[in-house]
């Protein structure tokens, strides 16, 4: 396992390896600005040490900014942190957690494609950083919840004053969470399933 | 005390949005978000497979070495996917225990399924009106957690 003389391949360990069963997987995306937890929520979920996944937005982001993408010669690496949660022998869930660079994830093609859903963590600290990535959700129509992760030092907003401050309709649910703690990051994912699930239950009936 | 306000983007913003990054400006073609460690690194592992013939995968495609796949003569990045696949694993957890982009180990990935050494199980996608059965099983799956 020496391709690279620099480097040697670190594979899973036997307990991180799927069952043969395993056939199809889901995927949910966590959104939040820099620093506000992303990577500690799918730690604190996950049933593998989270892993990093990285692409070049050379490639990657022909398709969105084709004409431009000729004249931007440099490679933006993007990096995402991920971690899994084995939901049935046949069905695997993943959790990507996306740190710094906002508009480069929306260049990944494929990263919100076919996602369940995303959880947009915020910091009341600085709320302002999570303001493009709503934006970009409503837009692409991807189904999320907010989930207000609480810092000792953090204003506390009513929720009322949050969801005028985000400007989310009644609908969307907004929460609070310790993101390091498995329990409560686990009720983040469970509100944002019930969601998906009562949109789908409303969508049956029109 | 009152929090900042959003501003809601309406969709024509999108036409006069600045594309991506700003052109890059002489003297930093080197991103600044680049490894130090690792400065412009250069992807040159695939022989054949031009731009736009990859395989549809998604970063939760699972990847499966076949059972009777033979031992390639292939590329070394090649043999070492095909035993990390010897039990499913996520495309994204390949390009992490490679560490190599996702759209390079899409490119080995590509090959490999033509050469019929591994098979994709494709992901379920969310669709218009997302499979409530689907949708009960994650539930139940963290609920266990």
């Amino acid at each position: 396992m020496d391709f690279k003389s620099s480097e040697t391949i670190t594979g899973p360990r036997a307990e991180d390896h799927l069952p043969h069963t395993a056939q199809a997987a889901v995927k949910i995306v966590i959104v939040g600005g820099f620093g506000v937890g992303k990577t500690t929520m799918v730690g604190a979920v996950s049933e593998i040490k989270p892993l990093t996944t990285e692409e070049t937005m050379t490639q990657a982001g022909i398709g969105i900014d084709d004409n431009y993408g000729s004249e931007t010669k440099t490679a933006t690496t993007v990096a995402m942190d991920f971690g899994r949660i084995s939901i049935t022998e046949r069905l695997v869930l993943y959790l990507f957690g996306t740190p710094g660079q906002e508009r480069f994830w929306f260049l990944w093609n494929g990263l919100f494609e076919g996602a369940l859903g995303a959880v947009v963590l915020i910091d009341t600290r600085r709320l302002e950083v999570s303001f493009d990535v709503i934006g970009r959700l409503e837009e692409r129509g991807v189904p999320f919840v907010v989930a207000m992760n609480t810092f000792p030092d953090a204003p506390s907003y009513p929720i009322e004053d949050l969801r005028a401050a985000l400007d989310l309709s009644e609908d969307i649910p907004i929460v609070q969470c310790d993101a390091r703690r498995r329990a409560s990051s686990r009720d983040v994912l469970m509100t944002l399933m019930h969601f998906l699930y009562s949109l789908t239950m409303s969508q049956a009936h029109t | 005390m009152t929090p900042p306000q959003r501003r809601r983007r309406y969709p024509k913003e999108e036409f006069t949005e600045p594309p991506r990054e700003r052109p890059p400006q002489e003297g930093e073609e080197d991103g600044e978000e680049e490894d130090p460690k690792n400065p412009g690194r250069l992807y040159l592992l695939t022989g054949g497979g031009e731009a736009g013939e990859r395989a549809d995968l998604d970063l939760v495609t699972l990847i499966v070495a076949r059972a009777d796949a033979p031992t390639p003569t292939t590329q070394p990045e090649q043999s070492a996917l095909l035993r990390l696949c010897q039990a499913p694993l996520s495309v994204a957890e390949l390009s992490a225990y490679l560490n190599l982009p996702f759209s390079v180990v899409t490119v080995l990935l590509t090959e490999l399924l033509a050469a019929e050494l591994v098979q994709a199980r494709a992901p379920i996608v969310r669709s218009a009106l997302p499979d409530r059965s689907l949708l009960e099983a994650v539930m139940h799956g963290l609920q266990k957690l």
